[in-house]
Parts: C-alpha cells; structure tokens; sequence
C-alpha cells in the first residue's frame, strides 16, 4: 500500500520529527491546557499562541469508518477499496485521527474497539502514525 | 490578478443573537438567468465559461426589464468547481473576443471573475462596485445583499460560472501527487477526502439514530423528480432518462466511499447564472414581482480537531438555524420553502433537522422522507432537486425558492403557501444562507 508523503513545514516539523521517533506529540494548550491536533499557530479552543508539544498515550478508539472505492488519489487506486477509521485519542477524546488500520479487513472495522498508534514508513526516512487493534 | 477582492469578514453575519438583520425587506431579487447547461466544454467558444456567463446575465437582465447600464454593481464568486483550462493553449476564438484579465489565463473559462464580467460583458459600463465573494453563489448572494442594502451599489448583478472540462474530475493537482503538504499532510496519507468525512458524519448519524443508507432513497428519487421538472437544469435539457432511477437502483449503486454512492454525488457540469439584486424602492417598478430579502446570514464553524464529528455538525446546523430565524423574523412554523443543500445527499438531514421545518426534529428526516415530500404534497421538502436532481452548481435551491414565491416554478410549483423561503448551501460547517419573502414587511 503506497501512501501521499507528508512533506513537513515549519509548524508541523516537530511533529514528523518526533513521529520519526515513533512518538505521538500533539499540541497543548498553556493556556487552557486542551490538546490540539493538527497543530495550528493559536489554541482554536482560547486563542493563545502559547503553545507547547505533549506526548500522547498513543492509545485511542474508533469512532467510525468508511470504505473508499473510488478515491481521487492516484497513488492510493490500486489499493481500492480500503478501510478509513476514524480513532479518538483516549488523552482526550476531542482529538481525532484518519488510520487506514493495517491488517484489519475491508468492511470489518469493529466501531467501539481499543487501537494503538504504530509507525509506518511511507519513504525512506519518513513514517506516519498508524493505528492498530489491540 | 483579478483586482476585486472577496468580501471582507465584516460583510457576513456569521454570529447568533445579532437580531434581526437591518436590511430586511429593504433588497430584493428581481431577475434570474440561467445559460444553457452542458456536461463538458467541447471547447467552443459558444460553450465556454466566459461566453455562458454573458448570456445568464443578459437573461438575467432581461427577466428584470433593467438594462447593462443601469447596473452599478458586480459581485462574483468568481471560481467554478472543475479544473481550471490553463496552462492548455486558450482557444484562438476565446482569446481574439475576450479582454484577458491580467495574470490569471482561466479567468473566463472556469469561471467568471467581478473584472471579468465588466470587461467583457456589454453595456456594463457604470459598475462602481465589484466584490467577491469565493466558492459558491449562496456567498455572492450575501455579499451582494449585505451591500446593496448598505448602500455600496443600487443594482446589482450576482454571477457564478463552473466549467467541467474533459477528463477524471478532482483527479489533478494535490489528488494527483505523491506529496501531501499544507492541510493535506493530515490527511491525504491515509486516503482522506472531501466525500469520505461526509460519509464519516453519515455513519455516524445512522448509527446514532437507528437508520441506514436504504432510507435515503425517498429524497434521492424526489430530488430527481423535482430536477425532472426544472426547465433551466441539466438533466431536464440533456438527459431526463437519467432522472428516472428507481428504489433498487438507487440502494444496488455502485458505491464511491461506503456509506455514499454514485447516485448520493451530484453531476459536473459547464453552465453559468446570474441574478440581479436591488433596493426595495426600486424593485417595485421592474417586470417581475420582487422577492425580498428577510435575511442573509453564514455559518464558520470551527472543528475541534481533524474531522469534524457529528456532535459538531449537529451544534453547526442549529446555529445555522438559530441565525436563520433570529435574523428573519420568521418561525420554523413561517418558513414555507425550504431549500437547503444537497451535494452531497448525505448531508441533507442536518440541515432539515436542525431548522425543525415542519417539525422534524433530529433522528427523524429519513422517516421524513418517507412521508409525502412531492411539490404536490404538503411537505415539499427541497422543491429545487437540487444538485441531486440538476447537477452540480450549487445554485437551484436559490433559484427555486425565489420562482416558488413568484409563482414561476412551473410544474414544481408547491401547492402549499410559498410566501417564505430559505436557501443556502454549502456544507454544514461552512455555509451562507438567503432567506426570503414576497412581502417586504
């Protein structure tokens, strides 16, 4: 399964620099202290630019799924039809995350079940947080 | 560039509790127009973008007796849907009939800028006023309303064009990639788009409510009956054996992103529209009866973090609602059309649910739909078809919530009392809405 490499900016280099550490970061408020994930410049919850990074439990559950059949990225077509979960972070269930949960199935997503972050490697050098069944 | 610019924040009545709106019943809408629809562009000038945009304005015009040089603003929403034509050689004809606009080669062939549509359109010769407002009519619509009942323009025009040229849509640019950046580095890696987090939000919905994606079917098949009777809309003029799916072919479809099939997607097509805003005062005197303006206001939800989940869509639409009526006057019991979005089908139910028109409440459209919801029947829910029923343009619901109060919508001409209505799209997060009337007061 050949995926999109992210290609890191500014903001989020921290964030793929740690992913390449095989750790789960997400932002945190100082101000309001309410995780945010994808990083952005300001807090969307309180507007503060303090922000700092947080590491994750890396443990979450799925929300919800859907099955892509016929998708508009070309890399992804041949892999049609595939799973995209969606997986809440247990720190705070207000966070949520894609995950095409590897090994799982096409159309057997158990909604409910307890997953864990994984890394997998989408180029040299360069992984992406995954989730996988506990 | 195209020096208009879009519309300041300021314009846009984005918060609750703001009363009702100051212009209401002081704008009116006095003239439609509609090119003819087409699926693609042969790349004849005569099926262009730019072309198809000077004729939904002079029908425009025409429909309201008032003439190019009577009008005194312009409010585009300047892009359309497709893939822009450029860096393909511009058709000789296209480029030796049309002033260019500076540094954008598209303008005019995948929709229609402010500066565009000055240049190039006839008669257009005393427009002081132009602005944008970006990605759907329903914005320009509240761009141009919020203006001319400020007093920037008397007359104005409010135009959109979308072009579909050949070849898979949406597979170009970041969809064609290896990379993602941007936004997209959170969510093309695992295949996100679009039309799956709208499917997310669907499933989520069904498995909140008891429902399944068989229950949709009643809408579909009227949005289709409704495009079917709709003159201006793409299947009416091209394709009407299109429109006449059944139950099983709707539930056996092919499926795009489960829990959304092909038939839950509206159609690409190249076509172009226009109407004309002015003041109270001087609709009165033009040829069709005015459809005043009660309100406009818009929606910029805020996602707590990558998809927007359910709960959040809910809180979206009964804001949406909220602001709707506050800033109208009206009731939910007042609104008589009501002609929210519908590309894509599988957010439809948001809307209704969240305005509690004719007191559906949440969990309960797809029941709803399974009730009588024809033009003919006492809850002619979506009298337009949408979209679903006339392709891709995100314009028929405000189209025809203005015909139904004037009485001109024809065969979808609804049987209850058409003396309100509401029309807006696009998605529940981020959305702009009319509402309207055929009293001032």
């Amino acid at each position: 399964m050949s995926k999109l490499i992210p290609v890191p900016d500014e903001l989020s280099q921290p964030f793929w620099d740690a992913v390449n550490e095989r750790k789960l970061i997400v932002q945190n408020c100082d101000s309001c202290n309410k995780l945010q994930y994808p990083p952005k410049p300001a807090c969307e919850l309180c507007g503060s630019n303090s922000l700092s990074w947080k590491e994750t439990s890396g443990k979450g559950h799925i929300l919800s799924f859907f099955v892509v059949y016929d998708g508009r990225y070309q890399v992804r077509i041949p892999d049609q039809p595939y799973n995209v979960a969606v997986v809440t972070l247990d720190d705070d269930p207000g966070i949520n995350f894609y995950s095409n949960l590897a090994g799982t199935p096409v159309k057997e997503v158990p909604v409910g079940a307890a997953v864990e972050v994984t890394f997998e490697e989408v180029a040299p050098g360069q992984l992406i947080h995954e989730w996988k069944l506990v | 560039m195209s020096v208009t610019q879009n519309a300041p924040a300021s314009i846009y009545r984005t918060k609750e509790d703001l009363g009702v709106w100051e212009h209401r019943g002081k704008v009116a809408v006095v003239g439609i127009g509609h090119s003819p629809t087409f699926r693609r562009w042969d790349e004849r000038l005569e099926t262009s973008v730019g072309y198809l945009t000077i004729q939904a304005i002079q029908k425009a015009l025409e429909d309201a007796g008032v003439k190019p040089e009577e009008v005194d603003g312009v409010v585009s929403s300047p892009k359309g849907m497709g893939e822009g034509w450029a860096p393909r050689p511009i058709p000789e004809d296209f480029a030796n009939t049309y002033k260019p606009t500076d540094g954008d080669p598209n303008d005019g062939l995948d929709g229609a800028s402010a500066d565009w549509i000055v240049n190039n359109v006839p008669g257009l010769d005393n427009v002081s006023f132009t602005m944008h407002g970006p990605a759907c009519i329903s914005n320009a619509l509240v761009v141009a309303a919020q203006a001319v009942g400020d007093g920037l323009a008397k007359t104005c025009l409010v135009v959109r064009g979308t072009g579909n040229i050949g070849g898979r849509y949406g597979q170009y640019g970041a969809a064609a990639a290896d990379q993602a950046s941007g936004a997209s580095q959170w969510t093309n890696p695992w295949g996100w788009q679009l039309i799956p987090q709208i499917a997310f939000g669907f499933d989520q919905y069904c498995r909140k409510y008891g429902s399944n994606h068989d229950k949709m079917a009643p809408f579909i098949l009227n949005q289709r009956r409704n495009g079917s009777m709709f003159p201006e809309g793409f299947y009416y003029q091209n394709r009407p054996e299109d429109l006449q799916i059944t139950t099983e072919d709707y539930v056996s479809a092919r499926w795009i992103c489960k829990p959304m099939n092909l038939y839950d997607c509206d159609l690409p097509i190249q076509t172009a529209w226009a109407y004309l805003i002015t003041t109270a005062d001087r609709a009165k005197d033009m040829k069709q009866k005015p459809v005043y303006i009660l309100n406009h206001c818009s929606q910029r939800g805020v996602v707590r973090s990558l998809v927007e989940t359910l709960e959040e869509t809910e809180a979206f639409t009964d804001s949406i609602a909220k602001k709707v009526y506050q800033g109208s006057g009206l009731t939910a019991s007042e609104l008589d059309i009501c002609n929210p979005y519908d590309g894509f089908t599988l957010f439809t139910q948001y809307y209704l649910e969240g305005l509690k028109w004719h007191g559906v409440k949440r969990g309960e459209a797809h029941d709803f739909w399974a009730g009588d919801i024809r033009v003919e029947g006492p809850h002619p829910f979506s009298s337009s078809g949408g979209n679903n029923g006339n392709g891709r343009t995100r314009t028929w619901n405000q189209t025809d919530t203005m015909q139904q109060l004037q009485g001109r919508a024809g065969l979808r001409q609804v049987t209850i009392r058409a003396e309100t209505g509401l029309a807006g799209a696009f998605t529940p997060g981020v959305s702009d809405w009319m509402v309207y009337g055929i009293s001032p007061d």
